[in-house]
């Protein structure tokens, strides 16, 4: 062998060596840093830049025939995709563990386009009915403007599930650690149910984020994201995504031609036949998002990225101060009852030290004595909490759902929801846990006292 | 549940090594339409340098993307690297037996295709044995070009990538 030739040869040997030592599993952290995300291969630029771009030049009409056709892997309209926005799908999908993800622009609109690859005209779903408010008004009322069906059944049953499933039924879905009431769901028994009907189960893990659990490990088959909360952390931007696990099998009935059959809206690509494990991906992306639209501008992945990398970080202390707020809480006479899964006495204990092993995440709610006017006095009467409609913020956050998020479901769907007169939800941030309960207190003294002064 | 998409535990550098030595690929199963999954492989390929001869008796003589489709691999004039099988797993045995009497380096079956006595028969022979994955897609993601659609390459590096061909 030439020397040259040997040298190459060796360089060749050695840099297979690294992909090789890449294969290894990485942790955690490693990954929420830069997962999707190398060194740009033109400019070096170590961060990912942000690709303020609509649209991406062809290097022939032969090439954007390609591209069209999903012949080759490229960028054509940052409506379907952008290089900023693809680089936090995979952050995203690898932190799940999953195969593939589809960003888009709202944790709403990733629901939607999770949907829009499963269901038909006239189909249904099976969902828990302890779900974040929009969400409940999104299912029942604007799906059925699709004819899509939804039957809620409370989740902490998981038979309840079975028992609602029809023949026209194309998934079961789900939050873990619901929004509001924080119940722990028995993920893997309802996966079990799903896949005994041959339909895949969703979940949306917004609340727990994957540093704390990864549903697909537990045999969900898609995970959906509002990235708005704790995956950005930061409060400044919308945003969705939807996760494939890859092993769900469409092929084994005729229940999703959407993924099986020849596709009028994509010239009769049949999608899980070309892509495999990551069909559903290509599918949500190529016709759910390309026409429906939501698609997530390049700068809130940008935003949403850089939040990721201190995600572990985050989520520590924000399990921390949530446990000691719940404690204070939970000791304090003004209230009722206290529901966060990391209490002792929470019923859901058990399940969440097998599914939430580092923390039941900052979203819980409690019960204050007086019902709907105190618990109104308790979020006007705080100063460091802020009383707002969002969760997952560095600031501690408050709200009465009755009379916000929950405000438009009838009195049943509240109490279902575990959104009744009484109950205020928070959401703990990342503040010093001393001054959260110290404004928590007083606001807590101030409400009793208005009460205490109103009945005299 | 079956998993029919369970990928065998192949090594990124095993894969790269394989993409990057290769050049001929002769494709068994290479349809002439266009919507089908081995005729997005073929072009998507050929972009990337590969040299990639149709095998398709029924297409035989025909021109697919510029290139003569032949019956059979034995038909084929060229030195053959890598053949890339686009059929049934049941018509897998026959098709490795011609690969191995062609003197191909490697047997590649795509994504869905697998046949564990065939392959051990290749290993057998010298020959290098890739199942249940797509040359396209292993290209894309090792590539960093997989990445551009969402799909999670489980690549984590800090340098930058070079594209393979």
């Amino acid at each position: 062998m030439e020397r040259h030739q040997l040298r190459r040869h060796l360089k060749q040997e050695a840099e297979i060596d690294r992909m090789s030592s890449k294969n290894d599993a990485f942790g955690f952290e490693t990954r929420a840093i830069h997962a999707g995300a190398s060194p740009d291969p033109v400019t070096g630029a170590r961060s990912t830049p942000i690709y303020q771009t609509t649209s991406y030049v062809f290097d022939d009409v032969d090439h954007a025939a390609s591209l069209f056709n999903l012949q080759t892997f490229g960028y054509i309209y940052s409506r379907i995709t952008n290089p900023t926005v693809a680089v936090l799908e995979e952050r995203v999908a690898n932190l799940e563990g999953g195969r593939g993800a589809v960003a888009c622009a709202s944790g709403h609109a990733a629901q939607l386009l999770a949907f829009f690859s499963l269901m038909e005209p006239g189909a249904e779903f099976v969902s828990s009915r302890n779900l974040y408010g929009g969400s409940i008004t999104q299912f029942q009322h604007t799906f059925a403007k699709f004819d899509w069906h939804v039957h809620f059944v409370d989740p902490q049953e998981p038979e309840n599930f079975r028992k609602a499933l029809t023949p026209k039924c194309k998934a079961i879905f789900a939050e873990m650690l619901t929004n509001p009431t924080g119940i722990v769901i028995d993920l893997e028994a309802i996966a079990r149910i799903a896949h005994e009907a041959g339909i895949p189960f969703i979940v949306d893990n917004t609340c727990a984020s994957p540093y704390l659990c990864r549903p697909l490990e537990w045999g969900a088959d898609i995970v959906v994201h509002s990235m708005t909360k704790f995956l950005s952390g930061h409060g400044t931007s919308m945003g969705g995504i939807v996760v494939e696990s890859g092993k769900f099998d469409w092929g084994q009935n005729d229940k999703f031609p959407s993924m099986t059959q020849p596709d009028p809206a994509y010239h009769g690509l049949t999608f899980y036949e070309t892509f495999g494990d990551f069909g559903y991906t290509m599918k949500t992306r190529a016709v759910a998002l390309r026409d429906l639209g939501p698609s997530l501008a390049p700068l809130n992945a940008f935003l949403i990225l850089t939040g990721i990398e201190t995600l572990p970080l985050r989520m520590e202390r924000h399990v921390a101060n949530a446990g000691r707020v719940a404690e204070f809480l939970a000791g304090h006479p003004a209230v009722a009852w206290v529901a966060y899964a990391g209490l002792k006495s929470s019923p859901y204990h058990e399940l969440a030290r097998k599914y939430l092993p580092r923390g039941c995440g900052a979203v819980f709610t409690f019960g204050v004595k007086g019902g709907y006017e105190a618990g109104i006095k308790v979020v006007e009467s705080v100063e460091i909490l802020s009383h707002l409609a969002n969760v997952g913020d560095t600031r501690s956050l408050i709200l009465h759902p009755a009379s916000t998020t929950h405000r438009q479901l009838s009195d049943e769907q509240r109490l279902a929801a575990g959104a009744g007169p009484d109950v205020i939800r928070l959401s703990i941030g990342l503040e010093t846990a001393d001054d959260l309960i110290r404004d928590l207190d007083q606001a807590l003294a101030a409400a009793t006292r208005k009460d205490r002064a109103a009945a005299e | 549940m079956s998993d029919p998409t369970d990928r065998e535990n192949y090594s990124d550098g095993y894969i790269l090594g394989i993409l990057k030595e290769c050049r001929i690929v002769a494709m068994v199963g290479a349809s002439p339409n266009w919507v089908r999954p081995s005729y997005f492989a073929m072009k998507y390929l050929q972009t990337k340098g590969y040299r990639v001869i149709p095998v398709n008796p029924a297409a035989a003589g025909e021109e697919i993307l510029g290139e003569k489709a032949y019956a059979s691999l034995s038909d084929i004039p060229v030195k053959i690297d890598i053949v890339d099988i686009f059929r049934k797993s049941d018509a897998v045995p026959p098709i490795v037996d011609e690969a191995i009497a062609i003197g191909a380096k490697v047997v590649w079956m795509q994504l869905g295709v697998r046949h564990e006595g065939a392959a051990a028969k290749a290993e057998a022979a010298g020959l290098r044995v890739v199942m249940n994955r797509c040359m396209k897609i292993e290209f894309g993601r090792l590539s960093g070009e997989l990445s551009w659609s969402g799909i999670n390459s489980g690549v984590i590096s800090s340098r930058r990538r070079k594209l393979i061909a």
